[in-house]
């Protein structure tokens, strides 16, 4: 890794429906949030990353130019990057290389989405081929369906558990959404509403599948010399990895999911983890859909394959357990999409600093935050820490 | 007190595209108008990818070594869609699923129909995991992906 950078500061806005603004009014109630939490002005900063999933969410074509004057952006150099559902979380990356490199000292980074505003499954539909693939994805929730039943068959978990292990992470990650005053579903379910509720695409059901929100993410990353002249409590960016694989979706093995392993074990390299389910205090899993966190814990270590769901029923992810996942609710409860990794990353900073307020976890020090994207074509991390 | 509710802007966009195909999967549609499916195979790690490729997106190199695949082959995994949205491409319940025929080294994305849907359990009975399959073709073949209706179970 390069020179040392750091989260100065973060904005969220309140999530989930919000036509009572218009799409830039959105994005600057995060930005100005940001510059508050900071307490910098948009003069200190060299430029602004900016991202959604995919620009036509909205209907309108290229977003950086319509939401420039919205992100402080006038006069400074701006950069777009767009990686499907880790959007978020690559914008991270794009802001923490800019520093990094020593071309820029504080970077604003910005993801957005007005979700509510579009058809969402017919415009991620658009985003593959129409040759080969374009017919067959039917949006988000078939893809992860097909992924869960490989997962499940491989390790020759039951039905019956695997189902039991996704109901109650789906009442975990509710439950912490109560403790979040940005979060869009804040409704207490129990695991017989999950186990009851309609079936999407087998076997999901609707409580286990994210909602549609409108949302906006800022986070301000910093060089060593402003952080420490500016004072204010950092997060130190400790790992930052990235991994693709194939765009045809029946090449890849999505259990044996090598993006996911592969960014994991990088990141874990950079910031001298050796035993993540120990070290970690905290972590910030993109997770639309119950099944699919539950196969990021084995791919990412946390829990042994084929193991996730004992560890769930073990209460070892509970906010009071080993390793509280998603303690903001995740994106299960909250899912602007171009914004859901970059809120990830901003949660994770939150708490490492001190500052998740009713969802901190109590000494937190290590957290990891995640973001996966295309037809689970990506995934991307980036692990925080609260010392230098 | 209520809250005012504003405006909004309604609007629809409905643009006309024309996609090449390229000489590798011109050369696969027409194979599929013959009931037909092609791979090409990469020499270097001797992988059979279908549907085929100019290139290996592992090794990176060209690759133009035709080879026709089995129209059966295995059903990886599966997904019945029970749910509807905007412009979808058909009425649920559909079940869509990866299918790794018989001498390729990847799977591929398609429809497996050709039996009754309305019933969960019985979907579940009719599709365990490595399910044999075989492709049943549109009568009608217009060098498109549809040209194989779908993937039913043998």
């Amino acid at each position: 890794m390069g020179r040392p950078v750091a989260i100065i500061g973060t904005g969220q806005t309140k999530h989930g429906n919000r036509r009572d603004v218009s799409y830039p009014e959105l994005v600057r109630e995060a930005v100005k949030a940001a510059f508050e939490d900071s307490g910098i002005t948009p003069k200190d900063i060299d430029g602004v990353v900016s991202g959604t999933m995919p620009s036509m969410m909205e209907g309108i074509g290229m977003t950086q130019f319509y939401l420039g004057d919205a992100m402080a952006a006038v006069g400074k150099p701006i950069l777009k990057t767009e990686t499907c559902g880790s959007t978020g979380m690559s914008i991270a990356h794009t802001a923490y290389y800019w520093v990094c490199s020593g071309e820029a000292d504080m970077v604003l980074a910005v993801g957005h989405e007005k979700m509510r505003e579009g058809e969402s499954q017919a415009v991620m539909s658009s985003c593959f081929d129409p040759f080969y693939q374009k017919y067959f994805t039917s949006g988000a929730p078939g893809i992860f369906a097909m992924q869960c039943q490989d997962w499940a068959t491989r390790y020759n978990i039951p039905e019956e558990k695997v189902r039991d292990a996704a109901a109650l992470l789906s009442v975990i990650n509710r439950d912490n959404a109560l403790d979040n005053p940005y979060a869009h579903i804040k409704r207490k379910v129990t695991v017989e509403d999950v186990k009851k509720s309609p079936i999407i695409s087998y076997p999901i059901r609707l409580l286990d599948v994210c909602p549609n929100s409108d949302g906006t993410c800022a986070v301000i990353f910093a060089s060593e010399e402003k952080a420490k002249k500016i004072g204010t409590k950092a997060a130190w960016v400790k790992g930052v990895a990235y991994r693709g694989e194939e765009y045809n979706f029946g090449d890849g093995d999505k259990v044996e999911w090598q993006s996911a392993i592969q960014c994991a074990k990088q990141a874990y390299e950079q910031a001298g983890i050796t035993h993540p389910r120990k070290e970690l205090d905290l972590v910030e899993i993109y997770n639309p859909f119950t099944f699919q966190e539950l196969l990021i814990f084995e791919c990412f270590g946390f829990s042994e394959r084929g193991k996730a769901c004992d560890d769930i029923l073990n209460g070892f992810y509970n906010r009071d357990g080993e390793l509280p996942c998603d303690r903001s609710g995740g994106v299960l409860c909250t899912n602007p999409i171009g914004a859901a990794g970059l809120i990830r990353v901003a949660e994770a900073a939150m708490q490492v600093t001190g500052k998740a307020q009713d969802r901190q976890v109590e000494g937190a020090r290590l957290a990891l935050s995640h973001a996966l994207g295309g037809v689970m074509q990506f995934n991307g991390l980036m692990i925080l820490g609260s010392e230098l | 007190m209520s809250k005012k509710e504003y405006k909004t802007f309604d609007f629809e966009l409905s643009l006309p595209y024309r996609l090449a195909y390229g000489p590798t999967w011109t050369r696969f549609f027409e194979g599929l108008q013959e009931e037909k499916i092609f791979g090409t195979k990469c020499h270097q790690c001797n992988r059979v990818l279908v549907p085929a490729r100019s290139f290996c997106p592992q090794c990176f190199v060209d690759i133009d070594d035709w080879v026709q695949v089995s129209n059966e082959g295995t059903l990886v995994t599966w997904a019945l869609i029970s749910f509807e949205f905007y412009n979808q491409p058909k009425k649920p319940p559909y079940a869509a699923g990866l299918i790794k025929l018989d001498g390729a080294d990847v799977s591929m994305f398609h429809l497996v129909d050709g039996f009754d849907m309305n019933d969960l359990d019985k979907v579940k009975e009719t599709l365990p995991i490595g399910r044999r399959v075989k492709a049943v073709w549109s009568e009608e073949k217009k060098g498109h992906i549809l040209d194989i209706k779908y993937f039913q179970p043998i």
